[in-house]
């Protein structure tokens, strides 16, 4: 094990295991003053950036009609949990195309669940 | 007390705070060192010791080199640097290992090593000239321009900036805070960026002109009356 890993290992949370075209749920910390509070942001994966812990996802949603991406590195102390909702059949590892698709034309199909 | 270490760079990554900052972050692999000579004062003129970095690697040496280990009585090493001793403490043996627990968390350091070579650049990447405009029927765009004037005083002055071999010369940088101390895997970590390549050596020292803790002033009362 290199000395990178080492360091890099403690520094590693426990994430499901996601990717492309997921719907999840992110669980986030804010401060707000003295106290904390936790915020769900909710949306499509629409990329995955590896790399041990400077690992990071995009996650976008449409919000009142405007679309908002969030970019959260993946093993961040602000991130509680993550929650995996939905997982649907992508072709691609970046889903960049969703930007310019609006309404039903953004729809994905799920994945088959095969057992589980 | 040994103010310094030898170590090896081994790369970069990033560290999280538990509020979720993110540090750059560059992995040293700082020791084990061991004392091959302790200069004093009566002797040598000054308080310092000679460290050697222990290493997987078999150091080859010639015989000079040779005899000046087996005086010391420490396996040879490949790597050898001087660091100053700080007053006051146990004066260092000869023998006594230095460990990267020197150091402790928060602490700043100065590190330095050999930084990367550039090869032959031009005045604008060397000296950061201006340059000249790239279009609008501009002639001049990356020399040098004028290097002086003519027959007073003939010659060019001396230090004039001018392309050449650029990097690959030793580069301090002061002031890393530290971030974490890994002394059972003799690792360091420290915020930034440091010089040379990953596998280059360098020397981690504490900081020679730390910041001064910030004091809050009082303010004086006021003398007279109102």
């Amino acid at each position: 094990m290199s000395a990178i890993d080492l360091v890099e290992k403690t520094q590693l949370a426990a994430r499901p295991a996601m990717k492309s075209g997921d719907t999840v749920r992110v669980h986030v910390k804010v401060r707000e003053g003295d106290k904390e509070r936790i915020q769900i942001f909710e949306g499509v994966v629409i990329g995955m950036h590896r790399g041990g812990t400077r690992a990071s996802f995009t996650v976008r949603k449409v919000s009142f009609g405007q679309g908002v991406e969030r970019i959260f590195p993946l093993h961040s102390p602000i991130i509680q949990k993550v929650e995996v909702m939905r997982s649907a059949k992508v072709r691609r590892a970046k889903l960049y195309y969703l930007r310019e698709l609006k309404g039903k034309a953004a729809r994905m199909k799920d994945v088959a669940k095969t057992k589980q | 007390m040994v103010t310094g270490i030898i170590g090896r760079k081994v790369g970069m990554t990033q560290i999280f705070d538990p509020d979720g900052t993110v540090h750059p972050a560059t992995v040293i692999k700082a020791g084990p060192c061991v004392v091959v000579q302790a200069k004093a004062a009566p002797t040598d003129g000054y308080e310092a010791v000679q460290l050697g970095l222990v290493e997987e690697r078999p150091a080859k040496l010639g015989k000079p080199m040779a005899g000046h280990y087996k005086k010391a009585g420490v396996p040879p090493t490949r790597v050898r640097r001087e660091v100053k001793v700080a007053a006051g403490g146990e004066a260092p043996k000869v023998g006594e290992q230095v460990l990267a627990s020197i150091f402790a968390n928060g602490e700043r350091v100065d590190v330095v090593g050999t930084g990367r070579g550039k090869g032959f650049q031009g005045v604008v990447r060397r000296h950061h000239f201006g340059g000249g405009a790239a279009t609008h029927g501009s002639m001049f765009h990356r020399a040098p321009g004028s290097i002086g004037a003519s027959s007073f005083p003939s010659r060019v002055v001396k230090g004039m900036r001018m392309a050449g071999r650029m990097g690959g010369k030793r580069v301090t940088i002061h002031n890393l805070k530290v971030l974490r101390v890994d002394p059972d895997n003799h690792l360091l970590i420290v915020e930034g960026g440091i010089p040379g390549a990953p596998t280059g050596y360098v020397i981690i020292r504490k900081a020679i002109t730390a910041k001064k803790l910030k004091v809050a002033q009082v303010e004086k009362p006021k003398k007279g009356k109102k």
